[in-house]
């Protein structure tokens, strides 16, 4: 048999074991049901109203929660962000770019030994706070850091 | 279905470093074709990154993050040849599943 012939015969096969496993229920991708979308939140043109959408009305500053990005950056429409919170039991970790047309940019809720932590891209429109909201034990707390933006990100 | 994303997931130390790729154009909905029209919002909206059938990571996403995501997480109790699968839907219903194992 030539070499062609076994090749796709085995990425065949290889396709058949996923497939195999995917109904056997083994790999259930819709399975695990994402939180339903917030979006009063994610609607929010202002920072106050996404905090309150995001029950963070109130939340106390924090030097344990860690906002690392750029002083300047040079795109607006891939700005490197990452965000840590070593506050124990923090369970969710929410970023927001004060400036943008919609402040919140994106929610994450860890559980089952994922680490509080999470690097993101995200497009800033101008100069801005980014703001890190942390939730430890049904408490919030945050820490924010001013990307300068030279090149706005939103492409318009 | 969308383009498959690239998930790297590599042991260091005693956590499982989770690095995934996702190809989608992140439209905000605010941006304007070459004709003046509104290009309509089509953004991811939500993600899950599941290690051994077990939800880590549960994400909701907004269209301020940019073009083609990059994520990172970290999961401690993970090991080498645990399976990682991360899947997002977006604002269309569209969605994707894709895995890969720990190294």
């Amino acid at each position: 048999m030539d070499m062609l012939r076994r090749t796709i015969l085995k990425g065949a096969s290889a396709g058949g074991v996923l497939t195999v496993a995917l109904a056997a229920g083994m790999l259930k991708p819709g399975q695990v049901l994402a939180a339903e979308w917030n979006k009063s939140a994610f609607d929010a043109k202002d920072l106050d109203g996404a905090l309150k959408a995001i029950g963070a009305g109130v939340a106390a500053e924090s030097k344990d929660i860690v906002v690392k990005a750029p002083d300047i950056a040079e795109n607006g429409a891939v700005v490197p962000i990452d965000v840590a919170s070593n506050i124990p039991n923090t369970s969710e970790l929410s970023i927001l770019v004060v400036k943008n047309p919609f402040p919140l940019s994106t929610t994450f809720h860890f559980s089952n030994g994922a680490v509080p932590e999470a690097a993101v891209r995200l497009k800033l429109a101008q100069t801005s706070v980014v703001k890190v909201i942390a939730k430890a034990d049904g408490k919030f707390y945050t820490a924010q850091k001013e990307v300068k933006v030279t090149v706005g990100g939103c492409g318009g | 279905m969308a383009d498959p994303m690239k998930i790297r997931a590599q042991m260091k130390g005693d956590a499982a470093e989770i690095r995934v790729l996702m190809s989608h154009p992140m439209e905000t909905g605010q941006r304007k074709d070459g004709a003046g029209k509104i290009i309509p919002a089509h953004f991811i909206q939500s993600l899950i990154v599941a290690v051994n059938g077990k939800t880590v990571v549960d994400g909701q996403i907004g269209t301020s993050v940019s073009r083609n995501p990059v994520f990172g997480f970290k999961v401690k109790g993970a090991k080498a040849g645990d399976k990682v699968v991360v899947s997002w839907v977006d604002n269309t219903g569209d969605k994707r599943s894709d895995e890969t194992a720990i190294s």
